[in-house]
């Protein structure tokens, strides 16, 4: 079997794995390192449920190789919730309703975190733009929209 | 688990080459974006693959000492848009490449990917052709360096030979200094859909509003991205003006060459190709008045 030898960090602490070359990010979170968080959707890159933050960028994990993550830094929804409470991005969520089946959910509060940390503000329809690689089947939007602006418009 | 039999992680430009030669089977991958999806719908089994995602002397973008900027292939859109030499000298390229996918797609696709996969509906394309922008391609054989009109050899194929790799996309001075531009994707969606018509337009204007330089590139109007030098001529030395903007749409639906597809019929395409190209045009002209 053709693996590899990595080594990085998630959610602030150092992981060594063997990656297997085949493998995408996606699975070795999942199935390596039981960071189910991180939801596989679509497995094309088209619906952000697999979204994660790789050194501070979002980054769709099913069509990223695992082998890729060697020496980077991962963020996972799992690392959000500090010392039992949720995050700024996550409270915002909760406190608008932007959650119903919740799949789609830690890919959008990965996407709403990068923008928030950018330090920049964001118009509703930059807000919209900056989410569109994101998709959710039962929302309707306007709540996670509502949330982000939450966040993102002080 | 993608169906990956082969695959090999490349330190640097040389070795990439040299594991390319050896295997005729292995496929370059370097954001993953296309190739991936590709290995995911079977459409490559068992395929033997080659990565530049680490390789350092692949990425970036620099000014030459005598102005030509060169992008490196391994640069994704993100970087691409946001790097200072872009903003300052070529801010029409990055709008275009920040029209592709959504966010997460142009963290990990690159330029290069996007020109080599060889698709009409390239984001990038159409700016880099009215930029004429020159392909440095290198092999076992050594350096080459050729315009991206004659890249693209029809619908996803371009020429690379086996072993070579694009390793620079350079733009000459003149071919920037003192243009405006500007570029629109025509989509159903407005996000994360592929263009069903793009178009870009270059324009330098001198006293009196005279058009000394004007360049127009097609997206999905063809089976490649193409330039429409017909148009270009006519309205080069012309004064510009709304009628202007107008004959050059009509004339670019003169040199264009559609498909019907599922997106789109043949008929549409021609009309959006005369919008397109006149309201790009309008565009262009006003953001040099505008400085941003
Ligand atoms: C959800 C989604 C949405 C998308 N939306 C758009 C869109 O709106 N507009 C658009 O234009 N594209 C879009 N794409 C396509 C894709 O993201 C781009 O074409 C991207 O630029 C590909 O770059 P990459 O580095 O990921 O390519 P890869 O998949 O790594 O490679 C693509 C091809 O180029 C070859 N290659 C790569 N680099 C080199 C090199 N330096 N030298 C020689 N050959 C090379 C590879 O062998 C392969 O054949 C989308 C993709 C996804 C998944
Ligand atoms: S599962 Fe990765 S984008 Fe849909
Ligand atoms: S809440 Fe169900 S997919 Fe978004």
């Amino acid at each position: 079997m053709n693996t590899k030898k990595i080594s990085f960090r998630v959610n602030g602490q150092a992981v060594t794995l063997e990656a297997d070359v085949r493998e995408s990010l996606l699975e070795a979170l999942r199935n390596k390192l039981n960071l189910m968080g991180t939801k596989k959707g679509c497995g094309v890159g088209e619906c952000g449920a697999c979204t994660v933050l790789i050194n501070g960028e979002t980054i769709d994990t099913c069509i990223y190789l695992a082998v890729w993550a060697d020496g980077k830094e991962i963020r996972t929804v799992e690392g959000e919730a500090k010392e039992g409470r949720l995050s700024k991005v996550q409270q915002a969520m909760l406190d608008e309703g932007a959650v119903q089946c919740g799949f789609c959910t830690p890919g959008f509060v990965m996407s709403i975190t990068a923008m928030a940390e950018s330090g920049q503000t964001f118009t509703t329809e930059e807000i919209k733009k900056e989410l569109s690689g994101n998709m959710c089947r039962c929302t309707g939007y306007q709540n996670i929209v509502r949330a982000a602006e939450k966040v993102l418009q002080k | 688990m993608f169906d990956i039999a082969n695959y090999e992680e490349a330190r640097d430009l040389e070795q990439a080459i040299e594991l390319l030669t050896k295997d005729p089977r292995a496929k370059l991958v370097a954001g993953g974006t296309d190739i991936l999806l590709h290995v995911r719908e079977g459409k490559l089994p068992e395929a033997h693959l080659v990565s530049i995602h680490e390789v350092a002397e692949l990425k970036g973008i620099h000014l030459e000492a005598d102005s030509t900027i060169v992008i490196k292939p391994v640069t994704t859109f993100t970087q691409v848009s946001s790097h200072p030499l872009i903003r300052e000298h070529l801010p029409f390229l990055g709008e275009a490449v920040n029209w592709v996918g959504g966010p997460q797609t142009r963290h990990a696709g690159t330029i290069g990917g996007n020109i080599c996969n060889g698709a009409t509906s390239a984001d990038s394309a159409p700016t880099l052709f009215a930029l004429n922008a020159r392909l440095q391609i290198t092999g076992p054989a050594g350096i080459r360096t050729i315009a991206i009109q004659d890249f693209y050899t029809g619908p996803g194929k371009v020429a690379l030979t086996q072993g070579e790799i694009l390793t620079a996309i350079r733009i000459a001075p003149e071919d920037y200094r003192g243009f405006s531009g500007h570029y629109i994707k025509y989509a159903m969606r407005n996000a994360m859909d592929i263009a069903t018509l793009s178009c870009s337009v270059l324009c330098k204007l001198g006293d009196a509003n005279l058009v000394e330089d004007f360049r127009l590139a097609l997206g999905v109007a063809a089976p490649t991205p193409i330039r429409c030098l017909k148009t270009e001529t006519a309205v080069k030395g012309q004064t510009f003006s709304k009628e202007l903007a107008a004959t050059a749409g009509k004339t670019a639906v003169t040199e264009v060459n559609p498909r019907t597809s599922w997106r789109a019929s043949k008929e549409y395409r021609l009309q959006l190709v005369a919008e397109l190209s006149k309201r790009a045009f309008r565009e262009a002209v006003a953001k040099r008045r505008n400085p941003a």
